[in-house]
């Protein structure tokens, strides 16, 4: 039953023209207010429903993921998720998308993505200990302008991302990166930032009544107005012209203000800690003050800034970069002063807190708009219908039985390894410093997830960041399965045991029906593989409107494991480092070729089935090789993913040019037994005193595994039931370092 | 004995630098920029970092900076001063240490292990490595090529001023940025300020990778023992 609804005033039809406001939801602010919008109130509305601070699209479906664990002290819903670790420490951790700015200006666009993640570490009251990336480009080796825009994109993102990190200080420890033709148009940038604190220091965003609430850091400018609201909404053409929409990044300043912040916190100056970030003024106000159950009176004269006629309209929507809101303890607030003053930064009360829940805003002595704060803070909300693309259903059933197997085996491995998925990362991540702060175990490079040490315990955390679009782009629940089996997998190989993860969901557009198929059916994965790993999630953001007229990224759950190590001296690497070592492969050699990268490389073709997960195996083979190195029997780990056996197996020659002889007895197609993937599978090695009781314990858990062969030589052997291949590791080595050089010399 | 670790507002590695100190015995003390007295210790090291931004030039504004006084009246009266990285930059800028560092020649900022030959061991900052000896420590700098002009270079080589060159070792390292001599770190005539790009608080600890830094805070415990 339609009801039948009053006409919208000329007035109120040009408002919504300009902000691009749909008409239900104008007529739900207005049921909230009891009254008409102005513009201001309406502008607020604009950014605290976007679909970046509001969830509306997403929240329904977000219900589902686990959010309980032993080591769980803050879930979703504060500035970051924190977990304990022992010895009373815990770690707050976040991952947050910026990639319609990057899209748009890379090198800011990235730099202000690193910078706002860690002011939501630093307003859980933890010290950033480490920075993570998880980036997505178009084509890189083809010529022309689209290898030229993914270039550019390259080389801004990464800049970006250094110049942010390196200079404020927190190693950039880990990421991922991934090429794909469906983000030429748009990109990929989430970064991730974890922290240390102690459990007493824990923040929220909360305030007492009557509490004057301080404004910290840089002065307010013109710039990333609404920023907030360009990142839910589709990329266009026009986009160019939203330049004004990035924000623009100040590392030595954001310095500043963490220092500042931090140290307020541990002099126990403040109550509550806000990071100002998306929707600035707007959105870390009113979402304070909501949280508290109090409403609040913001003083915009009040509002330090560095250019002159801001309307309050600007003053409301910008995004400049480098600003807390702190609330200070009773009787603090001359010591919150001085501390600022010492850091030469600019505290000022702007706001007071108020009984009334409402979010009131004066300027000029004038109240220039007024909302309930639970009117902004709870937007409409969609559950819609979704139906999966039927181009993706044929691809997924193409029928891959008729591919010929290649004469050079060889050569493929060449040319995977050769491959901008598979080939080396080292000429992004020696741009990062990935050591100060004296705490990275394990560096980039050198094993399948970060450690981090922490000092004066025995502790660390591993650290990982992972997605396959190629996987989810087929088989979106499955996909994000994956995502979070992977990244988990990476933190056990390391011998970390996973705790808790923060999740990317970068996706297309909810409003049309394949959009919004990915996206629910990528968080019902993730919530399956969550339940069955034990792992919940505490944080996390949704970047969706990654879509053009022309296509649609891949669902890409970008998800970001944390994972404790209690001894950091039982660790693993992933290169083979002593000749003699036997080498083990828990799993079976035998892949699959569905979504495989092999397929991708060599027939130019994303079809077929991803790889079936079977959860409880997978819990199992993580549980074990964590065993095995807690034991001390294992030192060298490594999972197997894109590109099958053998390129898992080159990789493990890399970091000291140690070879290996090994031989695969089973029947299948070669190519499957070297190249295709499978889950749940993990290569180690352990010397001959340790090698039974290892194989004792991959038997009692019931895991299948074979011994494959034995670490030495410079050459890497692998023995067929008729063929016999055989490489130089440096050849190998040779192929695999060259390619991202090329872009990033 | 005390050591002083200056802190500008962007220095990031003056915390790493304490904990490399004090694993050796040493007592260190974090001092602010705007510090006008560094009575009372011993030794200085400015660390790592980006000083005040370093968004002009490395080390260009810390020079300026109050505390920056009372280094240059340590080092005239014989301190052990040391500058890593960034507090390289900061020497050169004010004058402490000749020449200049430049952008790396491949005009970004890079982080890897390098190798270092010690050509002096008879310094209070490396008297625990043996003539020649290889290093392996970590670099992590966009400015890090060393530059001065050929009377200068000649002048270092010629007062044995030059403590520590890039090497290629076993295939790996060399000349990470083009420093000019492949130098990594040098001292003054007097022998009791040195400069290096590497950063050896970050190779104290075995967890870390390397140990071939610890020498450098070995050297100098034992230095200031003897002058206390």
């Amino acid at each position: 039953m339609e009801e039948t609804l009053t006409p919208l005033s000329e007035q109120a039809k040009a408002l919504l023209e300009e902000t691009g406001i749909p008409q239900n939801e104008y007529r739900e602010i207005v049921r909230l207010l009891g009254r008409e919008p102005g513009r201001l109130e309406l502008y607020l509305f604009k950014v605290m429903w976007s679909e970046h601070c509001s969830y509306k699209n997403s929240r329904p479906l977000l219900r589902l993921l686990p959010k309980e664990g032993p080591a769980v002290l803050q879930g979703p819903g504060e500035n970051a998720g924190v977990v304990e670790i022992g010895d009373g420490y815990a770690v707050a951790f976040k991952i947050e998308s910026h990639n319609h700015p990057s899209a748009v200006e890379p090198v800011q666009g990235a730099a202000t993505g690193v910078g706002g993640i860690i002011r939501d570490i630093v307003a859980m009251g933890a010290r950033p200990i480490a920075l993570l990336n998880s980036l997505r480009f178009g084509k890189p080796d083809t010529g022309g302008s689209e290898g030229d825009r993914t270039r550019y994109l390259v080389q801004g993102v990464v800049g970006g991302i250094a110049h942010y990190g390196n200079a404020i200080g927190i190693p950039t420890v880990g990421g991922d990166i991934y090429f794909h033709p469906d983000y030429q148009d748009n990109p990929l940038v989430n970064a991730m930032c974890v922290g240390l604190l102690r459990v007493e220091e824990l923040k929220k965003s909360r305030a007492g009544l009557g509490r004057p609430v301080y404004y910290l850091g840089s002065k307010t400018g013109r710039d990333g107005i609404g920023g907030a609201a360009f990142a839910s909404e589709e990329l266009s053409e026009e986009s160019e012209s939203k330049r004004p929409s990035v924000q623009v990044g100040d590392p030595f300043m954001g310095k500043l203000t963490m220092e500042a912040t931090l140290e307020a916190i541990r002099l126990d100056l403040v109550e509550g800690v806000q990071d100002m970030g998306a929707a600035g003024l707007t959105s870390s106000l009113s979402e304070m003050a909501h949280k508290s159950g109090l409403g609040l009176e913001l003083d915009l004269d009040k509002v330090p800034r560095r250019e002159v006629g801001m309307s309050p309209l600007e003053l409301m929507l910008s995004e400049s970069q480098e600003r807390m809101v702190l609330v200070p303890r009773p009787g603090k607030e001359k010591a919150l002063e001085a501390l600022a003053a010492c850091w030469g930064l600019d505290a000022v009360p702007v706001a007071v807190t108020i009984e009334e829940p409402v979010f009131r805003i004066k300027s000029e002595g004038q109240v220039v708009a007024e909302v309930p704060t639970h009117a902004l803070a709870d937007s409409v909300t969609y559950v819609r219908e979704g139906q999966e693309s039927p181009e993706i259903q044929a691809l997924r059933a193409k029928d891959l039985s008729a591919l010929p197997v290649p004469g050079d085996l060889h050569g493929v491995l060449l040319k995977l390894l050769a491959s901008p998925n598979l080939c080396s990362r080292a000429p992004v991540f020696e741009r990062y410093d990935y050591q100060v702060g004296t705490n990275t175990a394990l560096v980039p490079g050198k094993g399948d997830a970060a450690i981090v040490r922490v000092k004066g315990t025995r502790r660390a955390i591993a650290l990982k960041v992972d997605a396959n679009p190629r996987y989810s782009r087929l088989h979106p629940r499955l996909g994000a399965m994956h995502a979070l089996a992977e990244a988990a997998r990476n933190v056990s190989v390391v011998g970390g045991r996973p705790l808790a993860y923060t999740d990317g969901l970068n996706c297309g557009n909810p409003e049309t029906p394949h959009g919004y198929y990915e996206l629910s059916e990528t968080i019902a994965g993730l919530a399956e593989a969550s339940r069955a790993l034990g792992i919940p999630v505490v944080s996390g953001n949704v970047s969706l409107y990654n879509e053009g007229p022309s296509y649609r990224i891949p669902p890409t759950p970008m998800v970001g494991v944390v994972g404790l190590l209690e001894n950091v001296e039982r660790r693993a690497e992933m290169g083979f480092k002593k000749a003699g070592e036997f080498v083990v492969l828990i799993g079976e050699p035998l892949g699959e070729l569905g979504a495989s990268e092999y397929l991708w490389v060599l027939e130019g073709l994303e079809a077929g089935h991803p790889p079936r997960l079977e959860l409880q195996r997978e819990a199992k083979a993580q549980a074990a090789i964590r065993d095995l190195i807690e034991m001390g029997w294992v030192r060298t780990a490594h999972d197997v993913a894109e590109g099958g056996l053998a390129v898992a197996l080159a990789e493990m020659t890399f970091p000291y040019g140690l070879g290996a002889t090994l031989e695969i007895r089973d029947a299948g197609r070669p190519d499957a037994l070297l190249f295709g993937e499978a889950p749940g599978r993990i290569l180690f090695s352990v010397d001959q005193d340790h090698l039974q009781s290892a194989i004792a314990h991959l038997q009692s858990l019931g895991l299948p595994h074979r011994i494959l062969g034995q670490v030495g030589g410079d050459e890497l052997t692998i023995l067929l039931p008729k063929t016999q291949l055989k490489w130089s590791v440096s050849e190998l080595k040779q192929g695999w370092e060259a390619p991202l050089r090329e872009v990033l010399p | 004995m005390k050591v002083a670790v200056i802190v500008f507002p962007g220095s990031n590695c003056d915390q790493d630098t304490r904990w490399a100190l004090e694993r050796v015995g040493l007592k260190a003390e974090l001092v602010w920029h705007t510090e006008g007295s560094l009575e009372g210790y011993g030794a200085v090291f400015l660390p790592g970092g980006f000083s005040y931004g370093d968004y002009l030039r490395a080390g260009a504004l810390a020079k300026f900076s109050p505390v920056m006084g009372e280094v240059r009246r340590l080092a005239q009266r014989g301190y052990p001063v040391m500058g890593i990285c960034n507090g390289f930059q900061v020497l050169t800028e004010a004058g402490l240490l000749p020449g200049a560092l430049l952008a790396n020649t491949n005009l970004h900022y890079t982080c890897k292990e390098v190798f270092l030959r010690v050509e002096r061991t008879d310094l209070p900052f490396t008297s625990d490595y043996r003539q020649a000896q290889v290093l392996r420590l970590p670099i992590a700098h966009g400015e890090g090529r060393y530059y001065a002009d050929e009377e200068t270079l000649a002048r270092l080589e010629q007062n044995r001023q030059i403590v520590f060159r890039y090497v290629e070792h076993q295939g790996q390292g060399g000349n990470p940025n083009g420093s000019l001599g492949d130098i990594a770190g040098i001292v003054n005539e007097r022998g009791n300020v040195l400069g290096m790009m590497p950063h050896p608080e970050r190779a104290v600890e075995s967890v870390l990778g390397s140990v071939d830094g610890e020498g450098i805070f070995t050297s100098l415990s034992k230095a200031l023992a003897t002058l206390a």
